[in-house]
């Protein structure tokens, strides 16, 4: 926190969340099926599978974009019984891809985060505006307040979308491959922030990810689902095993596991061993 | 700067105060430009004086003679209302639409407003002449008035049928159907009475010229309803801005807002089309201009939308009157003629956002 800076900035409630017997269908096609899982407060899940497995549905389900079977509670809450504004200040959403107004100011950007608290014909409130002011502050993102968001990079664009998910208060955060579209730099940032903000908010976090390196950096768990079931769970070095990831993936790989327990995923190319027959004339 | 925030942020509304100014200003200064100048009428310079004349305890003899009043204030002054409600109106509705759309291209007549319109003077012109000669109303715009919402109404039912919940896209395309449907009949019934094909187009293109003080009271109350229902929707056209999904995770009920916008934008250009004729460009080249001045934030862009277009709609109606004296040029030429190039010039700098 900044030195003098009154302490208005977003406050979250630790909650857990429970997802039981979650199915998603698309017309006649089931794309997530029975999906069960349990995340502590402050618990976070790592969601990967390959494309078209069901990571998508999944998250849209828990933001309530799209119609599910089965039961997703926050805390004790059933979030099927919930009106939109109390769930959206319960689970708040970073998609892959999010729509950025180009002339939108950071900091009017970030202020939509306070939409769930606003009656429908309210505006936002001055203590609306300062909690958000102060967060951007102690994210480090108070230059970009009054730029326009045009003006961002890629990274410093999905930051203040973070921003604008803490200023929801939400106890869970659900990230959409929250940094695909970003370069190596721009992706540790993006997760570094999230990464503070579980540390000290106490966020649940379930987050869909492409690399499998970085999720298993970034998550306590993992969850490996293929065409629309859970299967494989557990640690990372549980679930990121060369056979498992052959089997769902279709890839070859190497794992490799660094002294200090990060597990680092290393693609094969499919041939590299006759190439190496080759250009070994001692063979 | 650096790593704090500018507490300005904080004051609500603060630095919108001198551009609401700025719109007043425009639009006083519009409506005394539109009531100085015309074919007829007492010398230009007469003309505040005569107002001024005419304010309580006045000592002021502007030499404005009865008949010379009355023509500013039976004439020129309905008429300067009913452009700058007509183009506040469209103005306001453009922006709407644009927003709950997302598609910087939309204009208020998407839907069929102006096409139902005109498909309703149509058929009072050609079939209707004997069967309305009795009504206590004026037939036409009534008609238009009604066919107008019809087209929207059945544009809306049959954009629901396929989805209109999740995306406005089928909405839009829904709307160019109906369109193409409203104008192949309009056309059909020409074909057929081609004696008041000329009568029907001086109709559709605009007609300020006639401007009365009834008209006026015609239009007020849609007029006042739609744009406050507009205005009680800006944050919520802000956060549509951010597309339906992010905005529904938000909280936002998204297919309730969109509705509710495009019925209330609907019910204010029908309003508006049928006193006044189908006045093009406006409601789609004034939002632009009121983005490139003020940004595209709807809680500014709403309020000076309505001033600019007001503004623009009464200044546009002046060089109509007194080019081609003593025949009038339709407003909507003029509108036509000058938001054409602008769009152009606006397609290429694309500075615009949704």
């Amino acid at each position: 926190m900044i030195e003098g800076a009154p302490g208005h900035d977003a406050h979250v409630a630790q909650m857990s969340l429970t997802l039981e017997a979650v199915g998603v269908r698309y017309g006649r096609t089931e794309v997530l099926r029975n999906f069960d899982g349990h995340l502590a407060a402050g618990e976070w899940l790592g969601l990967i599978g390959p494309n078209g497995a069901g990571k998508s549905s999944l998250l849209r389900a828990i933001v309530g974009l799209v119609a599910y079977s089965g039961s997703i509670r926050v805390g004790d809450e059933d979030l099927a019984t919930l009106g939109r504004h109390r769930r959206a200040g319960l689970v708040a959403y970073v998609p892959q891809d999010p729509v950025v107004p180009s002339d939108m100011t950071g900091f009017d950007y970030a202020l939509l985060g306070r939409s769930p608290f606003i009656g429908y014909f309210g505006s936002e409130s001055r203590t609306d505006r300062r909690l958000v002011a102060d967060t951007l502050e102690r994210l480090g993102l108070a230059s970009f307040a009054d730029r326009p968001m045009g003006t961002l990079s890629g990274g410093e664009r999905q930051r203040l979308v973070i921003a604008r998910a803490l200023v929801t208060e939400a106890p869970v955060l659900v990230l959409d491959e929250p940094t695909s579209a970003l370069d190596i730099g721009h992706q540790q940032q993006a997760l570094e922030l999230v990464a503070s903000l579980r540390a000290e908010h106490g966020l649940t976090v379930i987050a869909a990810m492409h690399d499998l390196t970085l999720a298993g950096m970034y998550s306590d768990r993992l969850m490996l689902l293929h065409e629309g079931v859970a299967v494989a769970s557990g640690s990372v070095a549980e679930v990121l095993r060369p056979e498992t990831l052959a089997e769902f993936y279709g890839v070859r790989v190497t794992v490799h596991h660094d002294p200090d327990g990060t597990v680092v995923v290393i693609p094969r190319r499919h041939d590299l061993g006759a190439d190496l027959r080759v250009g070994d004339p001692g063979s | 700067m650096g790593d704090r925030v500018d507490r300005g942020v904080l004051a609500i509304g603060g630095r919108r105060v001198w551009w609401y100014a700025g719109g007043t200003v425009l639009v006083l200064v519009a409506v005394l430009a539109g009531t100085m100048i015309g074919p007829a009428g007492p010398v230009w310079w007469r003309v505040p004086l005569a107002f001024a004349e005419r304010m309580p305890f006045s000592p002021i003899d502007s030499g404005v003679s009865s008949a010379e009043w009355n023509i500013i204030w039976q004439i020129r002054m309905p008429r300067v209302l009913l452009a700058g409600v007509v183009g506040a109106m469209l103005s306001v509705a453009g922006a709407s639409y644009q927003g709950v759309f997302r598609n910087p291209l939309v204009d208020p007549y998407l839907l069929g407003a102006a096409a139902g319109a005109g498909l309703g003077a149509t058929i009072v012109f050609t079939v209707g002449r004997s069967a309305t000669a009795n009504w206590p109303v004026d037939p036409a715009p009534t008609v238009a008035f009604i066919m107008a919402l019809a087209a929207v109404a059945l544009t809306y039912l049959v954009g629901a049928a396929f989805g209109v919940a999740r995306s406005g896209v089928t909405l839009v395309l829904a709307g160019v159907a109906m369109v193409s449907l409203t104008t192949a009949v309009q056309t059909f019934l020409l074909q057929r009475n081609s004696e008041v094909v000329r009568e029907v187009y001086s109709w559709i293109l605009g007609r300020l010229s006639t401007a009365t003080w009834g008209d006026l009271r015609m239009v007020a109350p849609y007029v006042a309803l739609s744009t406050v229902v507009l205005f009680a929707h800006r944050r919520h056209l802000d956060l549509l801005r951010v597309g339906d999904d992010e905005a529904a995770t938000l909280g936002a009920p998204v297919a309730r807002i969109r509705l509710i916008v495009v019925v209330a934008a609907t019910l204010g250009t029908a309003a508006v089309v049928a006193v006044s004729g189908l006045i093009g460009f406006v409601g789609l080249v004034v939002p632009h201009i009121v983005r490139l001045i003020a940004g595209a934030g709807y809680r500014l862009l709403l309020p000076m939308s309505l001033a600019v277009g007001a503004g623009f709609l009464i200044l546009a109606d002046i060089p109509g009157r007194v080019l081609s004296s003593p025949a009038e040029t339709p407003i909507g030429v003029v509108t036509a003629f000058l938001g054409a190039p602008f769009f152009i010039v606006l397609l290429r700098t694309r500075s615009v956002d949704r």
